[in-house]
């Protein structure tokens, strides 16, 4: 077994326990933004698909990599807006609505 | 520093942004600036990305993330909050269906250079190409059920289980022979499209009251063929973040099944009804009488009453009737009825939809109560009023051992002193099962969109 590869198995093992550990208590009311949020998180694939399509080898893979990217910043911004939508709605008041512009920026 | 030292550190941060976002979205308060930093994560991910001196081209990135960014915008911009579960799977297949095509694109690479591909690139692409195929299939369903596209119930063939397993073995066989040496991109391509149909018929089998588990469950997929395609192409940012939604989404899958009294392989293997059709009747009491009322009638209970009980369900989002709700529920504290919500942790189509629709329309999250908190008030409560909820309050969960709900935890209603059912007709709820608090002789129905029935009972309790 070469030495990037077991690195990778141990980021690989320690991001599965910080994901059980990091929602062991979550309340109900927040199952479902969270799952989005999750949802949004893994639209990170559009970095593979980043270098996929980026990468000029060829008419296939950069065509297959271009779908891949539109779906992928799909996943991102939509999820992300999605969540926040769902997470707005828990506020007490309508607070003075400050700019959101952290939207994942595809 | 060089750049791929800088690239690196960027995903470092963008590790820990999910990290610490994903932490904050556990709890109520600080749930907003956690898909924030997430997101704000997202942007270093793909800005470090783009610097990639393997990155050759702009132009083709730009334009899908152009065509993407703008569906996905205007999709999440424009739903409607009830239509939120099916848009969280349109997402999430698409997810999938990226890291099934980074993979077969990767393949194509690899297999078009000489020399021998790594079994540990092998190993990731086919699993990348399998999982991500059938997390889009299957959500691509899981949408189409959801929006009412595809019938909700069930859908099974003769010999389901055996399609089902025959068709996971000839993926595994595909994948076999990929990996052990043969390389072949046709291969890869049935076994894509094995995989795909795999996940149509997994996700048809399941009635539409499971889809919240399935999307969760598919979530948790998407995850893993994304920490897949990280061993690919040997990035850790891929690898983390993939992995904790993975971790995270099985546990997230596991909780709100527990939450529907189900177990993640009674979802995927043991559909509600699947064959048995509907009537699972509880111990002869839907032998009696269904009673019909009027807003009129009910309006009198209400203005009258000194506790009221509101137990809003599914149908009250499809109607989008929570705006009515809450006017009812402020006419009837103007005079000075007690009025709580009774919100079951499924309520809705998802754990925690009916929260998010209830805050919408402003009701106060003081009169939000949680099941446990509610159900030992239900034998003080004068009238409990369903709306558009029917499996959350079926006793059959309590009282009848063979119902397929039996052991779902439920809002005790037949507990109040009346029952007044909101319901559209006596249809059955997605569970396809009879529910034998309509025949009870305290439960009174009104029959109607629960939105037009909701206004007329304000109306006439203004009028009482």
């Amino acid at each position: 077994m070469n030495e990037p590869l077991l690195l990778e198995l141990t980021v690989f093992v320690l991001a599965a326990f910080v994901g059980v550990e990091v929602i062991s208590k979550v309340p109900t009311t927040l199952h479902t933004p969270l799952m989005s949020g999750t949802n949004a998180i893994h639209g990170v694939v559009i970095v593979g698909a980043i270098l996929v399509a980026g990468s000029h080898h060829g008419a296939l893979t950069t065509t297959v990599g271009t779908i891949a990217v539109a779906l992928g910043a799909s996943n991102v911004v939509g999820g992300f807006l999605v969540t926040d939508r769902m997470l707005e709605m828990f506020k007490r008041k309508p607070a003075p609505a400050p700019d959101d512009t952290a939207d994942g920026g595809g | 520093m060089s750049r791929a030292d800088l690239i690196g550190a960027a995903y470092l941060v963008c590790a820990a942004l999910f990290i610490i976002g994903l932490k904050r979205l556990g709890s109520p308060a600080t749930a907003r600036s956690g898909n924030r930093l997430a997101a704000v994560g997202m942007a270093f991910a793909i800005v470090a990305t783009l610097i990639d001196r393997r990155v050759l081209g702009f132009g083709w990135i730009a334009l899908g993330a152009a065509v993407g960014g703008i569906a996905g915008a205007v999709g999440a911009r424009k739903v409607k909050m009830t239509a939120m579960p099916q848009m969280v799977a349109l997402f999430n297949g698409f997810g999938g269906g990226a890291a099934a095509l980074v993979a077969l694109a990767d393949y194509h690479d690899t297999v078009t250079l000489p020399g021998h591909v790594a079994a540990k690139i092998i190993v990731s692409i086919l699993f990348s190409s399998v999982v991500g195929s059938i997390s889009f299939a299957g959500s691509m369903i899981a949408f189409g059920k959801l929006q009412e596209v595809i019938t909700g119930s069930p859908v099974t063939v003769a010999g389901q289980q055996a399609i089902t397993g025959g068709l996971f073995v000839v993926v595994l066989a595909l994948c076999a022979v990929l990996a052990t040496g043969h390389e072949s991109q046709p291969l890869l391509g049935v076994a894509m499209a094995v995989s795909l149909v795999l996940g149509v018929q997994m996700v048809m089998a399941i009635g539409g009251a499971d889809m919240p588990v399935v999307i969760s469950l598919l979530n948790a997929f998407t995850g893993l063929a994304t920490a897949s395609t990280g061993f690919v192409l040997s990035n850790n940012v891929l690898i983390i973040a993939g992995m904790l939604v993975g971790a995270s989404g099985t546990l997230l899958t596991q909780m709100m099944g527990r939450a529907m009294n189900r177990t993640i392989t009674n979802v995927v293997f043991g559909a509600f009804g699947t064959g048995s059709g509907t009537a699972v009747a509880g111990a002869g009491a839907t032998d009696g009488q269904v009673r019909a009322t009027t807003a009129e009638d009910v309006a009198i209970m209400l203005a009258y009453a000194r506790r009221v009980v509101i137990v809003p369900g599914y149908g009250l989002a499809v109607a989008q009737a929570q705006h009515n709700v809450r006017e009812l529920a402020d006419q009837l504290e103007r005079r000075g009825v007690d009025v709580r919500y009774a919100i079951h942790p499924v309520a809705g189509r998802m754990p925690g939809h009916m929260n998010v629709l209830l805050a919408e329309a402003d009701v106060p999250y003081t009169q939000l109560y949680e099941m446990d908190d509610i159900n030992p008030e239900f034998p003080r409560t004068d009238v409990s009023l369903v709306i558009g909820a029917n499996d959350v309050v079926n006793p059959a969960a309590n009282n009848t051992p063979g119902s397929p709900i039996y052991g779902m935890p439920i809002l005790n209603v037949d507990q109040s002193t009346a029952v007044v059912v909101l319901k559209r007709s006596m249809n059955t709820g997605f569970a396809g099962i009879e529910n034998e608090l309509f025949f009870d002789p305290k439960t009174s129905m009104l029959f109607g969109d629960a939105k037009a029935s909701v206004s007329s009972l304000t109306t006439a309790v203004k009028n009482a």
